[in-house]
């Protein structure tokens, strides 16, 4: 990372951290979701941007994280942060046991396949009223005494998020991070120089899938519910529209697409009801002239105008 | 409920009907996978852009006695040539990018059409009536199956037929398999590889539209058919084949009938039932049981 980049980040993570200080109440729910959706988007970008693996079914993960965190809490009474630590790891074994069949497919028939794992997961959690509520879903998740403010959870959620950063940054700017992105330029030649292809990828997928979880439980807890659409398949295009807004070849990409994507939910759904027409439409502009998402953008324009200088 | 005999054959009548419905869009989804190899989301909102269309061409025709039939003719058409507009214009820029950007562009058309939709037609659910020749239920076994049933039962082959004919017996029929095999060899001889492209397209939004136009009748025409369908038109894809004619059909009849009968055995269950034969197709047989394996790297 170079001096600039570690300074701005660092710089807006404050400015982030200061918003109970200055900003409105809109403002700290609004930065939670989107740093609970940034991290969603940033678990996925892992699999999208770094190994070339393009998931359709990451809100299995999230699902599962979520329903993990929200079934602990109501049904065994466990703490929140226990529940949350259980989710992650409930998820990393889900993406354990699915990826296990998933690393096995290339490219349409991978994501496919994940697709329909991830429909599996919904399914469940639509159709086992006894367990997940069915359509209702499972409701009045409360704050944790130490936790019983939307700016304590707003805190938490920042400290999660940026710890989860960290460790995302470290994992890809290692050697094991290396070969990932060496297995998204050419899986082939990876195999040959002794690489095993398929157990870097499966690696990958947990790591991801642990992080996706992680997210879905701090969702759970930020909605004080859970429903069964988080698991639905249009969660899992929403979050990839995420990353791929925000440019997948960046690191922070995900993140600053989780952001605009959010904030212009939340902007359009005060004057019109058809976010989704909105959604289309950015993600045609995004497809048509700005290929490589907002980071990669802005990354070309300032490549180019220090080559001009 | 009794698990008798006739009650049965009731079921399966009825989950082959349904077979016959989904097969009519997983086709058009699978011959645009097999040539311009892309996964069609939008394929869904033209089913449904279909539907909606039948019920607009059929208060348009509202005194006429054939008006369903008018319908089912014209509709189809107009949501084709819509699909052609968007491949001529749209699509066609995003050819050679990566396959995410062309899956994506089409979900981009799933929310746009939706809520385009939404803003013409409104949220409220329509129905259209049956053509008066197919109003009633014929007995079988002692219990009732609608007449319409039996025409859709009779339209899903013909038309499985027809479309069989085109593509094994035709010159375009030839020229799209031609293209789904090595398109830069065809245009390399003198076929112009781009217009095939956008008739296949209009092909498959045809079939799509048709498929709508039919089920209308059979069902309320409502927002959110697009995902229905869509979701369970891909796993007939898959679990057949993708690109593969016939793995299309026997998919769809897989489909139809596990969905009906599995919900006389687990009701709840009866849509994850769907899910696992499609994961145990893509783990065994990732091309499909009647697709062929892809070889060549395109």
């Amino acid at each position: 990372m170079t001096k600039i980049e570690k300074w701005t980040v660092l710089a807006i993570l404050i400015i982030i951290a200061l918003i109970p200080v200055y900003g409105s109440r809109f403002f700290v729910f609004l930065f939670t979701d989107i740093l609970i959706f940034g991290l969603f988007a940033l678990s996925l970008n892992l699999l999208l941007g770094y190994t070339g693996l393009v998931s359709f079914g990451h809100a299995a993960y999230f699902g599962i994280g979520a329903y993990t965190c929200a079934l602990l809490i109501k049904k065994a009474g466990i703490d929140f942060m226990l529940s949350l630590l259980a989710a992650g790891l409930f998820g990393a074994v889900g993406a354990l046991l699915i990826g296990f069949f998933c690393v096995r497919l290339t490219k349409i028939y991978f994501a496919m396949l994940t697709l329909a794992f991830s429909q599996i997961i919904w399914a469940i959690a639509f159709k086992w009223n006894a367990l997940t509520g069915g359509d209702n879903g499972i409701m009045g998740i409360d704050f944790p005494p130490y936790l019983d403010s939307k700016v304590k959870f707003f805190y938490f959620v920042l400290v999660v998020f940026t710890t989860s950063l960290i460790i995302l940054r470290t994992i890809v700017n290692s050697p094991f991070g290396r070969v990932l992105v060496a297995i998204r330029e050419n899986p082939a030649r990876t195999e040959f120089i002794g690489i095993n292809v398929k157990r870097f990828q499966l690696l990958a997928f947990i790591i991801s899938g642990f992080f996706a979880s992680v997210s879905g439980g701090l969702f759970c807890m930020f909605n004080h519910s859970v429903f069964p659409s988080f698991c639905n398949w249009s969660m899992s295009a929403e979050v990839l529209i995420m990353a791929l807004l925000g440019g997948i070849y960046n690191f922070f990409g995900p993140v600053i697409g989780a952001g605009l994507l959010l904030y212009l939910r939340m902007e359009s759904t005060s004057f019109t009801a058809y976010w989704p027409l909105i959604l289309g439409t950015i993600l045609c502009l995004l497809l048509f002239f700005f290929p490589g998402g907002i980071a990669g953008f802005v990354q070309d324009r300032f490549q180019k105008w220090r080559a001009a200088k | 409920m009794s698990y008798d005999l006739p009650f049965i054959t009731i079921q399966i009548l009825t989950g082959l009907t349904n077979a016959m419905f989904i097969f009519l869009i997983a086709s058009g989804l699978s011959v645009i996978f097999g040539v311009q190899g892309i996964i069609n989301f939008a394929h869904g909102s033209f089913y449904m852009l279909g539907a909606y269309m039948t019920h607009q061409c059929v208060s348009l025709f509202i005194h006429s006695p054939h008006r369903f039939w008018a319908a089912v003719v014209l509709a189809p058409v107009v949501v084709a040539l819509f699909g052609g507009l968007i491949e001529r214009f749209l699509l066609r820029r995003l050819y050679g990018r990566e396959e995410l950007t062309q899956l994506l562009f089409t979900y981009a058309l799933v929310l746009i059409l939706g809520d385009v939709i939404r803003i013409f037609w409104g949220i409220e659910q329509f129905s259209v009536s049956r053509p008066p020749v197919l109003k009633g239920a014929v007995e079988i076994f002692g219990q009732f199956f609608p007449k319409y049933n039996i025409f859709i039962l009779i339209m899903g082959p013909c038309v499985a037929f027809l479309f069989w004919f085109f593509m094994l017996r035709t010159r375009w029929g030839r020229m799209i398999r031609a293209a789904a095999q090595d398109r830069e060899t065809l245009n390399a001889l003198g076929v112009n590889v781009n217009r095939l492209f956008t008739v296949v397209f209009i092909l498959g939004t045809w079939l799509a539209a048709l498929g709508g136009a039919l089920v209308a009748p059979a069902t309320s025409i409502k927002p959110g058919m697009d995902i229905d369908v869509i979701i369970t038109a891909f796993v007939v894809v898959v679990i057949g084949g993708l690109g593969s004619f016939w793995g299309t059909f026997l998919g769809s009849i897989i489909v139809g009938i596990v969905y009906s009968l599995g919900i006389l055995v687990f009701p709840r269950l009866s849509i994850v039932f769907i899910y696992v034969i499609m994961i145990l197709v893509l783990i065994i047989r990732p091309w499909g049981l009647l697709g062929r394996p892809l070889t060549l790297e395109r």
